[in-house]
């Protein structure tokens, strides 16, 4: 993995949640009930995140699932290399809720497309809305994000690499070179 | 991180890794088999053909239920075990399911190797849902599964299996399989339905039920087939209770909690008693639910990936 530059570092990781949070409530003011939904891996731990700024900003305990969109890829069959199921894990009905998708980053929005269809067969949200923390373009969806934390205009040759801190060390957003 | 062979035949020489990546993806469907839509569009495309020579209602219909519930197209094949010349009619079968662009296909078959032989002839994944009296992979998948849920582990346990361990590919693909995961196995039943020579595998064998049950964690209770009674390898069903049936007063003397297993169907108050069988410490109905969820797992691992 070659490092071109560190777009975000810890602290305005921070700074950045902090303003989806008040974004989100903002947004969902008077809307009752919201419930965040992070897709897996590290969508769940910005969920788990957005929701403890949540409560801390607003006081509101929210409802948090986390959703495996494996078995929903549109590209199973010609993956190399298997995926490994992490499950999805969303202990209430999602049925009259507004959601609140969170992804580290929007790309193309294959796995924004897998996730909408998974939340649907798991029930009939009220509305699904889409947060994440980096839209770096090359869209080949007709998806776009309610929330962004930074745009990052990026290459095809370039990759966005998201590291945060329970599961990589580091709370960190890099730009990096694909190879 | 794929598993190591393409097909499933049996457990026999399947690595400890491959059967807990099966494990842990059961996992994953156990949560899909609780939704609201028990479906998923993972296989979507895929066809799957279950060739059944040998009738089985409630294997074919859990595979047949994994299938549609990832999505595949399902195409049931049976014949009857007697109309079938073995070997050349298998041959023509696997010929004629290579022509019609099938994916993968489970197949039951009265003769042992029936798995292994339809795996070199044609280039569809094979899972084995039983080949004679040799192995049931998916069976014995679904009782690991269904004990490391119940107990949260596998390794160090002590599971005994009782019945007609001769003809039953149930006992041997637990055999292979809970060896492979660390478990001590044991095995139980009259002297003409063990095998000669079984302790080569590493099992213990006992001939007294009550000894077998004190020892064990698990027991799972085979089905005696009441259809082989004719060739008296019992002089008779009484007697065969008396010995060996897995009664209420039978665990009261172990003086502990024993989990109580059976691949089903059962022969009630036969191999095993109705208030035994039906209690708490039954997971009987529970295999039949992670059933489902295991055999999602293996058609996932084996249907997707390059």
């Amino acid at each position: 993995m070659k490092i071109k530059s560190k777009i975000i570092d810890a602290e305005s990781l921070d700074r950045t949640l902090r303003r989806l949070a008040h974004e989100i409530l903002e947004r969902n003011k008077g809307a009752d009930p919201i419930a965040l939904v992070g897709i897996r891996t590290r969508g769940e731990f910005l969920a788990r995140r957005l929701a403890a700024e949540i409560r801390e900003i607003g006081g509101r305990d929210l409802e948090i699932g986390f959703l495996d969109i494996t078995l929903y890829r549109d590209d199973l069959r010609e993956k190399l290399t298997q995926p490994i199921l992490k499950g999805t894990d969303i202990a209430f009905d999602v049925s009259g809720k507004n959601i609140v998708l969170i992804d580290d980053v929007l790309y193309t929005g294959r796995t924004v497309r897998a996730a909408l269809d998974e939340l649907v067969d798991l029930g009939r949200p009220s509305s699904i809305q889409l947060a994440v923390l980096v839209d770096r373009g090359h869209r080949e969806l007709p998806i776009k994000a309610d929330f962004v934390g930074k745009n990052i205009p990026t290459s095809a040759g370039e990759e966005i690499k998201v590291m945060i801190n329970e599961i990589d060390g580091e709370d960190a957003v890099y730009i990096v070179e694909r190879g | 991180m794929p598993l190591e062979n393409r097909h499933l035949l049996g457990l026999d020489g399947v690595p400890r890794r491959d059967i807990q990546l099966i494990l842990d993806t059961a996992k994953s469907f156990r949560e899909v088999l609780e939704r609201p839509i028990k479906k998923v569009p993972t296989l979507q495309g895929k066809t799957i053909v279950n060739l059944f020579f040998e009738s089985s209602t409630r294997t074919r219909t859990s595979f047949e239920l994994a299938e549609r519930r990832l999505s595949a197209d399902v195409v049931n094949f049976s014949a009857e075990a007697s109309s079938v010349r073995k070997g050349e009619t298998l041959k023509d079968t696997a010929r004629n399911i290579e022509m019609m662009k099938i994916d993968m296909v489970v197949i039951r078959h009265a003769a042992a190797g029936a798995a292994h032989f339809l795996s070199k002839v044609i280039g569809a994944n094979v899972i084995n849902a039983g080949d004679g009296s040799h192995e049931h992979p998916t069976q014995a998948l679904l009782d690991m599964y269904t004990i490391r849920e119940k107990l949260g582990k596998i390794e160090g346990l002590k599971i005994c299996i009782l019945g007609d361990i001769s003809h039953s590919r149930v006992a041997l693909s637990n055999i292979f399989g809970l060896l492979t995961m660390g478990a001590q196995v044991s095995v139980c039943g009259p002297k003409t339905l063990i095998p000669r020579e079984i302790e080569k595998l590493g099992v213990e064998v006992y001939y007294d039920t009550d000894r077998a049950i004190k020892s064990a964690d698990v027991l799972n209770v085979l089905r005696i087939q009441l259809e082989r009674q004719d060739r008296s390898f019992f002089p008779s069903i009484r007697e065969y209770r008396q010995y060996f049936a897995v009664t209420k007063e039978r665990l009261m003397k172990a003086g502990r909690e024993i989990i109580i297993m059976h691949p089903g169907p059962i022969n009630r108050d036969v191999e095993l008693s109705s208030d035994i069988a039906d209690g708490e410490q039954s997971v009987i109905l529970q295999q039949v639910l992670n059933g489902v969820a295991v055999r999602m797992a293996v058609l996932y691992l084996l249907g997707t990936g390059g």
